[in-house]
């Protein structure tokens, strides 16, 4: 069982330094015999995820766009810092950089959190977990269970829910847990993926990250605001807007981007703060699982209050880490890994070439991007596939802020939906959840068809928060 | 006592592995940490339910208060939002206080009850908080009574 996880994963692993410290490998052949270095659990962790600082900071394998969200918030920032404040606290008060520093400050520091925190990762089930779950399964009568689909029902403060079999974790998954195919790891309370943070959000980090996207709205708003009092208070006199962004280029910039952000951002933190409130994630707001459409179902985790339904989700207590990254393997088993891993190296290495460049690919969703293949990239070569599926596999995880940032960049499937976007945001009500309007999307609404792989419940939840997500305008 | 705490390390290290059994987590109250108390039958010989249910029932208190939401961990939340949560960094959680509390209560439970039983409770940290895990542990005594008197007996007779 252990053999076939690692092959699943191994071949997969993409050509970046990970940090496997290289004396390791060398020293596998010894450790057979006695082993030298005791190994930390994160070092043979099953799921796709990168480690650092000895396994103190965790994140998805694939960083996403993080880098990038970082560099738009300190671009921006930075600018603020040199052309528009030396002007406002000349004309204005000094208050200015002060609100600006502490703002950028908390954006920094929570999207840090959020990227490096555990999300609530669930470790996998022991071998004899496993055996004793099939057991279970099996005893209980084959006239009520057929082998596959698994399912259990528990009863959640009188409301019925169905708990769902993990085939890669090997157990029945609690209630409010969904495997995320991105990172390979069933994650508790799960929101959903987000490449611009380039980790899972989930029980553990939905608090960095709803902090995160509310002071990135104020951020942004606060330096479209002091932006556009700068440019103002320069164009006066009849002396024009030209004339006052040649004078500050850098302010034309910051312009150009929190004018394209600010209505994304603030539009998925009104969404989440409905999340919040209502106590639901974003995995079963798109699902619908409360919604009522079949039949009398209500959400059995509300606490029926939305203060209190606020305070339990952002002001609960912090859980722990459940998967140990830091811990010492038993030495018996540390060595037996490291057994495994020389075969698996040699594999890695001859299939690499080959596979590295589709690895990632294979894994992400075949189905759905296979559907998005036929419909948006007619050709469905390998060269012109890869950057299409790319493209959609950043896009549809977090579409609002993409809506915005991704003009002319590299969606080129979605050029169609940035241009009408912001329009429509304009006339949003923050809150609100019509699902009225539609745009028209070509490469959303090809995703919005379900799909019925196991892997896709959480691409779904992603595919689906595009489509959806338009409409909230 | 010496006696108990040598028995423990004899179990771990000697006795043979029979089964295992695992208690699942109970979610009829919501996505809170609790285990069923539902008695599981191969333990049936082996130990008083009673004792069973209280050792289950107390894991389930301390869980319960671990994740309590009330006016102390609503302040601790927004004293750590206040602090852009850098003050996790710094402070040990409440939950991780529990957690040590727990682990000392399983330790001092398989001394004293369920090791002279010739069974050992596995901290359900480990397991993910997914499962209670009981090894049962074959009967060292020569008699092959159920009772962990006689393997006692018979581990310090060698």
């Amino acid at each position: 069982m252990k053999n076939c996880d690692y092959q699943q994963i191994e071949p997969q692993a993409l050509p970046t330094p990970t940090p496997i410290p290289p004396p390791h490998h060398g020293d596998s052949s010894d450790k057979r015999d006695e082993p030298r270095r005791p190994r930390r659990k994160w070092e043979v962790f099953p799921g796709k995820n990168r480690f650092y600082c000895d396994g103190r900071i965790m994140m998805a394998r694939q960083s996403g766009v993080l880098p990038l969200t970082l560099a738009l918030i300190l671009v921006t920032t930075g600018l603020f810092f040199i052309f528009d404040c030396p002007f406002l606290v000349k004309h204005l008060t000094s208050c200015i950089p002060v609100i600006g520093g502490v703002l950028f400050g908390f954006v920094i520091i929570t999207l840090l959190q959020t990227s490096f925190t555990d999300p609530g990762i669930l470790p996998r089930a022991t071998p004899d977990e496993a055996a004793d779950i099939e057991k279970q399964i099996d005893n209980t009568g084959n006239a009520c269970y057929r082998p596959p689909p698994r399912t259990k029902e528990v009863v959640i403060n009188q409301q019925v829910v169905k708990l769902k079999y993990c085939f890669t974790c090997k157990m029945f998954r609690p209630p409010r847990t969904s495997h995320c195919s991105l990172c390979d790891n069933c994650v508790e309370r799960f929101d959903h993926h987000c490449p611009w943070v380039g980790n899972c959000v989930g029980k553990r980090n939905y608090r960095f990250f709803y902090t995160f996207i509310v002071s990135l709205s104020f951020l942004t708003a606060f330096i479209f605001g002091c932006v556009t009092t700068h440019l103002a208070l320069r164009a006066q006199d009849g002396k024009g807007l030209v004339f006052a962004l040649q004078e500050s280029p850098g302010s034309a910039v910051e312009l150009v981007i929190c004018f394209f952000s600010v209505w994304s951002i603030l539009g998925l933190s009104g969404f989440h703060t409905y999340l919040v409130s209502s106590n639901r994630t974003t995995n079963e707001d798109i699902k619908g699982s409360w919604s009522g459409k079949t039949g009398d179902v209500t959400n059995p985790y509300s606490h029926g209050n939305i203060l209190i339904n606020c305070c339990s989700v952002l002001c609960g207590p912090m859980p722990p880490s459940l998967i140990n990254r830091r811990g010492f393997l038993p030495a018996d088993e540390s060595a037996q890994t490291a057994g495994m891993d020389i075969e698996l190296q040699t594999l890695a290495t001859k299939s690499e070439i080959n596979v590295c460049t589709q690895g990632t690919k294979d894994l992400l969703e075949s189905a759905t991007l296979s559907l998005l293949l036929s419909t948006s990239c007619p050709q469905g070569k390998p060269q012109t596939a890869q950057t299409c599926l790319d493209n959609s596999s950043t896009v549809n995880s977090d579409p609002s802020p993409e809506l915005s940032t991704s003009c002319g960049a590299r969606h080129t499937t979605n050029s169609t939906g940035d241009t009408s976007s912001p329009h429509h945001t304009k006339t949003r009500s923050k809150k609100s959840k019509q699902a009225t309007v539609h745009i028209h999307n070509p490469a959303f609404d090809v995703h919005a068809s379900p799909t019925s792989s196991d892997t896709g419940p959480s691409s779904k939840a992603r595919d689906h928060k595009g489509a959806r997500f338009t409409t909230l305008h | 006592p010496a006696e108990t705490f040598h028995n423990l390390q004899e179990l771990r290290h000697s006795a043979s592995l029979a089964n295992k059994i695992f208690i699942q987590r109970d979610y009829s109250e919501g996505t809170t940490c609790k285990f069923q108390t539902k008695f599981p039958s191969e333990l049936e010989s082996r130990i008083e339910w009673t004792l069973f249910e209280d050792t289950v029932k107390t894991l389930n208190n301390y869980y319960a208060e671990a994740e309590k939401i009330g006016g102390q961990s609503y302040l601790e939340g927004c004293l750590a939002c206040a602090t852009a949560y850098l003050i996790f960094l710094c402070m040990e959680t409440r939950y991780e206080k529990v957690l040590k509390k727990i682990a000392k209560y399983i330790q001092e439970q398989n001394e004293k009850i369920y090791a002279p039983r010739g069974l050992l409770i596995t901290d359900p940290i480990e397991r993910g908080m997914r499962v209670i895990e009981i090894c049962i542990y074959e009967d060292r005594g020569s008699s092959g009574s159920s009772s962990g008197s006689s393997s006692v007996s018979g581990s310090t007779a060698r």
